[in-house]
């Protein structure tokens, strides 16, 4: 795609996702804002597994660290934004040392160890009831103010979550773009070569583990004022699953595949429910469809056109130099 | 001239398989050293306890006199010694100068610097330049995955020189390779060899292209030194064609 068509695409979309929303009811709105919110720990998700080729089945714990966090400092009279400075920096902690376990183990080793983590931070947040509340949760996460303006009204709260997508997006855009995407890739097509050209394959993946818990726990943190109460079953392994799906179905290794996989995963569902009991049954068909036909996702179907005709391009070059270097 | 790299008594055993039994060698400054021997005597594994991606279970590596023996391959790459494997190593998905940065980028600044700084790391200059100097003139934007074989193997050998290594293994850079590619990649790596003054060790099965590109010449037969010499004498000795060259 050329940066002009770029550029415009971006501008329509965001020009869509501020101004559409004016028409929307409270439950429509409560959609978006969700999509927004997993849309951020899907990019996290997508550091990891799709840029970095590192499994990890613990977003969701991440997102439940986050949310906790915000609840319980929220609740005690802490800001929202210096709870989420301090979720922030735990998670990439957190998400740091959990990587260490990568650097022996790979695939679905290295999936299990994120499970058992997964599963760690379930009993924790039930079980610790001095901390979380245990079962019953924290209810009343308040939804914090901007310069004196309120945002419990969904729609700022919206439009405060749209906000904090659009700066992450814009990070990750840099991350991606800059040296560290291509080690990052390197890492995750061949790490034995990357290793021989410098890549210090060992930092790439603690760090990959770490910024993608940490936007994690950010999306935890915008969580917990949206739903108002943080409990639990919120944050199984389900999440971590769902989290995911929004990954792969969107195009794990692409920067615009969270985005799409968080819209399936996120509106797909709410457009079912018209079939009532069979509307699982009809999302899952549909996901495991779309994956037969691309195995890479939604952004992998336009990408593969594009490398085609990239393909057709480069044998034509190919032909022309080919006389050159292998002579006649 | 002053030893590049030392190797002394390099022993790999697995299981009770010795596959590497107490070499050594040194490699001088700006030569080029051959290592050849039958599939099997141990050249592939010697190179990788030489470059940190197998631990020897004997022996020490130096490099310029310091000990780098278990030394990790980054850690190697940045202190100037550069590798090409058996099986070509390129990034498919990445475009030909993409990979060329890739091979270099590692060594401008820190991380943090790589993180903030321009994303061609300051390199697109110096990868065209590669690009120029192995003919691969016009291919600088396709993706590595879509072009030929020869063309790969050339842009594996490129990525080896992006760094601007002090030392470079090539592990049968000829292998797979037709003969008027073999031709090129010979003639490049002679002039990256005579204008930069790196120094190689190439792992090879190709004779002629070993007896024509390296000075001197270390035959390795069951994991040990079965002799070394000049070309021309490692031809010439009868326990080389007893071993290897047969009859």
């Amino acid at each position: 795609m050329n940066a002009r068509l770029t550029y415009v695409s971006a501008a329509i979309a965001l020009a869509l996702l501020v101004l559409a929303p004016l028409e929307f009811h409270r439950y429509g709105l409560y959609i978006l804002t969700q999509w927004a919110v997993m849309t951020i720990a899907a990019i996290g998700l997508n550091l990891t597994l799709g840029y970095a080729g590192q499994v990890s089945l613990a977003q969701g714990a991440f997102v439940g660290i986050g949310a906790y966090c915000a609840a319980i400092l929220t609740t005690h009279g802490w800001p929202l934004f210096a709870a989420g400075a301090l979720a922030l920096v735990l998670c990439f902690i957190i998400g740091w040392l959990l990587g260490y376990p990568a650097l022996r183990v790979q695939h679905h080793y290295l999936a299990f160890v994120t499970l058992a983590f997964s599963t760690l931070a379930f009993l924790v947040f039930r079980n610790e009831s001095w901390l979380t509340n245990g079962t019953e949760g924290i209810d009343g996460v308040p939804r914090p103010s901007l310069l004196g303006l309120s945002t419990t009204p969904h729609l700022r709260y919206y439009y405060l979550c749209l906000f904090m997508l659009a700066l992450v997006t814009l990070a990750m855009l840099g991350l991606v773009r800059s040296p560290w995407g291509r080690a990052f890739i390197a890492l995750r097509e061949n790490p034995l070569r990357a290793l021989s050209l410098g890549v210090d394959t060992r930092r790439y993946i603690l760090m990959a583990f770490a910024i993608g818990s940490a936007l994690g726990g950010l999306a935890g943190v915008l969580y917990a004022p949206l739903v108002g109460l943080v409990e639990p079953p919120a944050f199984t392994l389900t999440l971590s699953l769902n989290l995911l799906m929004m990954v792969i179905v969107g195009g794990s290794g692409y920067f615009l595949g969270p985005f799409l996989g968080a819209l399936v995963a996120v509106l797909l569902p709410e457009w079912l429910r018209g079939l009532e009991n069979y509307y699982l049954i009809f999302y899952t068909m549909l996901v495991m469809g779309l994956l037969i036909y691309s195995p890479t996702g939604l952004i992998g179907i336009a990408d593969r056109l594009l490398v085609n005709r990239r393909t057709r391009a480069a044998s034509a070059a190919r032909a022309a130099i080919g006389a050159t270097i292998e002579g006649p | 001239m002053a030893a590049v790299l030392e190797a002394s008594g390099i022993s790999k055993r697995f299981g009770g398989i010795m596959a590497v039994d107490g070499v050594s060698f040194e490699v001088r400054e700006g030569e080029i050293l051959g290592i050849i021997g039958p599939n099997g005597c141990g050249k592939s594994t010697l190179f990788n306890c030489i470059l940190g991606q197998l631990q020897p279970s004997e022996g020490e590596v130096r490099l310029d006199g310091r000990v780098t023996t278990g030394m990790r391959p980054c850690d190697l790459n940045r202190l100037g010694v550069s590798r090409t494997f058996q099986l070509l190593q390129i990034f498919p998905k990445l475009s030909v100068r993409e990979n060329l940065i890739l091979a270099a980028q590692e060594h401008k600044g820190t991380m943090m610097s790589r993180l903030l700084g321009p994303r061609d790391a300051g390199l697109s200059v110096a990868a065209d330049q590669m690009i120029a100097f192995f003919k691969l003139g016009s291919l600088a934007d396709e993706l590595a995955g879509g072009l030929s074989y020869g063309q790969q193997k050339l842009l594996d050998a490129a990525m080896a020189f992006m760094a601007g290594p002090r030392l470079v293994l090539l592990d049968e850079p000829a292998g797979g390779v037709n003969l008027t590619m073999l031709a090129s990649l010979k003639d490049r790596l002679k002039a990256f060899h005579e204008e930069r003054g790196a120094t190689f060790v190439v792992i090879e099965h190709n004779m002629d292209f070993v007896m024509s590109l390296c000075t001197r010449v270390l035959v390795l037969a069951e994991g040990k030194v079965l002799a070394e010499g000049l070309p021309a004498e490692v031809r010439a000795d009868p326990t080389v064609i007893e071993a290897y060259l047969g009859h």
